[in-house]
């Protein structure tokens, strides 16, 4: 799934990225501050035309993207983090201050700043002025959400703010598609370095706003009416009563879409990889070649790609409730909560899609933008209960545990185990959190600040921008990490050949390594067919399901009820209470380690996280296997 | 203004802003780089801060400044004082 090569953009990009060259596109740098719309301006500029990646080094998102102009040529665009200042205290403005002062490695300095404000808000934004047009480079200042000043009464002289500011200062709406005509014409000619006629001390923020005061009064500008309709909202969404019962439905609503709704297009998915898988099995003749392609690539890659519809789905409410400007509503109505255990409230989105699956949850910990709050919502994700994890808790508890009423006809025993489990992982998460949070990642003093943004429509453009980046990163990641995987797990199941044939499972190198750790998950109650299980179980949770049906020979599908009765021989209770328990802690997900290496920059949280959950699962599991096995012989 | 013994002490810090209260802000006794960060969202000497909505609980707490709204935790808005002439009202 290559991104960028039909459109172009890599080639904007690889010569953007080297140094001067006569003829390399111009780069431009779009800055604001948060909620300025600086994504929708640079989503209306770029269109699809756009990649995502992340600085070296750090955790900060790196949008680029190519805009076309009238005449064909293309304009390469940065779209930087929503910045306050250029003070550098936090990563965001580190990386916007070095990326246009130039020193950001690898990346080159842009020909000119686009700089961003909100227009219903200027006396504060315009503060964001003074260190920008210190840079000395050609900048075009869009005043955004015209169309919102003017509806509510304000207005603002932008020919005055022009001539104060030495630089183009127009009005437009970004949503709206208005006024943007300057903008097209500032990124097909900027040559002219701005000259204001002063500028305030720029580490003085009274000096800075009291300059912004000063110039937004000579243009007359004239703040508009409070947002009726923002306040209105709130008075019923921030409501004593109705506010958390809101807060409820609308989690109730989000749990419900990515568990049932998200159901039929999980099985047509399912069904399409089954269907396409026994095309491509019909068209290779080498049953070598046809083994490795259905049974390694496309069993494997397809065990992941089901999961494409439900996180698309939640990334859909994310958006939805994120443009409409509700998140921030719902983080401030969860952050008493979620403090409780050291996190903030915008922790509370992403632990949720945690339930669905731990990847989209790890970038949905985006949205938090203090470093050590993020990381240590990534570092519990992978505790709460995912979607994977139920074909497996589904397999043992069915195979262990008799269905008999617990609460009447409302819970039985099964149901029963399985919220136990669901319990299990949520205080895992939160025990976690607790020790992360007043140990390494003891919150550093920057205070929980949550701007409340207007209530605004989300547009159908931007929730689509999200859904296609989404899917894109994930696709790509199911074609790389995901297909090696699959791949190397079918060598190891499927060699070294005996007499040229495929050896039973005990004598492959997967049965080999399943007897070499025997001795590390024998006080687990495992033998070594749970131990081969475990190792190819690191693919993805689901995958052991299909390994111990082929260890013990049988379709699982099919006959899982065999292959429950073959567990029920080779396991004892307490080995069976260890194994959900290890898969309640163990980080069995090569998806979750590839995802939580991209967002945290780096090896070194994954690889913590892997170790830390490791040891829990086992010190778990061996704890679970004593006291069941203890329990059992005293029964008996 | 005078004050008259039955009204309540005038608020200290934003804290004890009541909803729809409002007072001048005349410093914030936190550390250097927590109140630039607090001052460029507007919390500047000087500006005016009405209290807002809440979530339940009372905590955090949305203010109006400076042509926004910023929720902040009681712990820091304790730490944000106000001018002594500051006088309740209405928004």
């Amino acid at each position: 799934m290559s991104d960028c090569d039909g459109c172009g953009l890599a080639g904007v990009l690889a010569s953007a990225a080297s140094t001067r060259e006569a003829n390399r596109p111009r780069l431009i740098a779009i800055v604001g501050p948060p909620n300025s719309g600086k994504s929708t301006l640079f989503n209306r500029l770029t269109g699809l035309r756009q990649k995502v990646a992340n600085y070296p080094g750090v955790t900060v998102e790196k949008r680029l993207g190519s805009a076309r102009l009238e005449d064909g040529r293309e304009v390469a665009l940065v779209d930087l983090p929503g910045i306050y200042s250029l003070s550098a205290r936090s990563e965001d403005e580190a990386v916007s201050r070095d990326v246009l002062a130039g020193t950001m490695k690898d990346f080159p300095r842009p020909d000119a700043v686009i700089l961003i404000l909100d227009s219903t808000n200027l006396g504060r934004h315009l503060m964001l002025a003074a260190p920008i047009l210190a840079l000395g480079l050609p900048t075009l200042i869009v005043l955004n959400m015209a169309d919102d000043l003017r509806r509510r009464g304000g207005e603002v002289d932008a020919e005055s703010l022009t001539k104060q500011l030495g630089a183009p200062v127009v009005l437009a709406s970004a949503m709206r598609d208005e006024g943007l005509q300057p903008v097209w014409e500032f990124l097909a000619e900027c040559d002219v370095a701005p000259l204001p006629t002063e500028l305030p001390a720029l580490h003085d923020v009274p000096k800075c706003r009291a300059w912004a005061a000063h110039v937004g009064r000579r243009a007359s500008y004239l703040p508009p009416a409070p947002p009726v309709w923002t306040r209105r909202l709130d008075s019923v969404l921030l409501h004593a009563v109705w506010g958390p019962v809101i807060f409820c439905l609308v989690i109730v609503v989000v749990f419900q879409s990515i568990f049932s709704w998200a159901r039929p297009m999980m099985d047509a998915v399912q069904w399409l990889i089954a269907r396409s898988g026994a095309w491509v099995g019909g068209q290779v003749s080498n049953p070598w070649v046809r083994s490795l392609l259905v049974d390694g690539v496309w069993t494997g890659v397809g065990s992941v790609l089901v999961f494409l519809p439900q996180i698309l789905l939640l990334f859909l409410f994310i958006g939805i409730l994120e443009d409409s400007g509700y998140l921030a509503r719902a983080a401030l109505i969860a952050d008493r909560t979620m403090a409780r255990v050291g996190l903030q409230g915008k922790s509370f989105i992403p632990l949720l899609s945690a339930y669905a699956c731990a990847v989209p949850a790890v970038m949905a910990a985006r949205t938090i933008e203090n470093k050590r709050d993020r990381t240590a919502t990534i570092l519990i994700a992978p505790l709460m209960t995912c979607a994977a994890r139920l074909p497996v808790y589904t397999l043992i508890i069915c195979a262990f545990l008799p269905e008999r009423p617990v609460l009447g006809p409302l819970l039985g025993t099964r149901a029963a185990a399985m919220l136990g489990l669901y319990a299990l992982g949520f205080a895992a998460a939160f025990a976690t959190a607790r020790v992360l949070k007043s140990s390494i990642l003891r919150s550093e003093r920057a205070p929980f600040v949550l701007e409340m943004p207007p209530y605004r429509r989300p547009t159908l453009s931007s929730l689509g921008l999200r859904l296609v980046d989404r899917a894109k990163i994930f696709l790509r990641r199911a074609g790389t990490v995901i297909l090696a995987v699959a791949i190397i797990l079918w060598i190891v199941a499927h060699l070294p050949l005996t007499g040229g044939k495929v050896p039973p499972i005990e004598r492959s190198l997967a049965g080999t390594l399943g007897r070499t750790i025997e001795p590390v998950i024998r006080p687990l109650g495992f033998n070594w067919k749970i131990g081969v299980g475990l190792v190819t179980s690191l693919a993805a949770r689901e995958v052991i399901v299909g390994t111990l049906g082929t260890i013990y020979g049988m379709q699982p599908d099919a006959k899982s009820l065999g292959l429950q009765a073959a567990l029920r021989r080779d396991l004892t209770l307490g080995g069976a209470v260890a194994l959900l328990v290890f898969f309640a802690f163990a980080m069995q997900c090569a998806s979750t380690i590839a995802v939580v290496r991209r967002e945290t920059g780096g090896w070194r949280w994954p690889l913590i996280q892997f170790a830390y959950m490791t040891t829990l699962a086992w010190v778990g599991a061996f704890l679970a296997n004593r006291i069941v096995s203890a329990l059992v012989a005293h029964s008996v | 203004m005078q004050t008259s013994v039955i009204r309540r002490r005038r608020p200290a810090s934003l804290v004890e802003l009541r909803k729809g209260e409002q007072g001048i802000l005349d410093r914030l006794d936190l550390p250097e780089d927590v109140s630039r960060r607090l001052m460029e969202l507007g919390f500047v000497p000087g500006s005016r801060i009405v209290a807002a909505l809440s979530a339940p609980g009372g905590d955090p707490r949305v203010f109006r400044v400076d042509g926004s709204e910023i929720a902040l935790r009681r712990d820091t808005a304790a730490h944000l004082k106000l001018r002594h002439e500051a006088s309740p009202g209405a928004d």
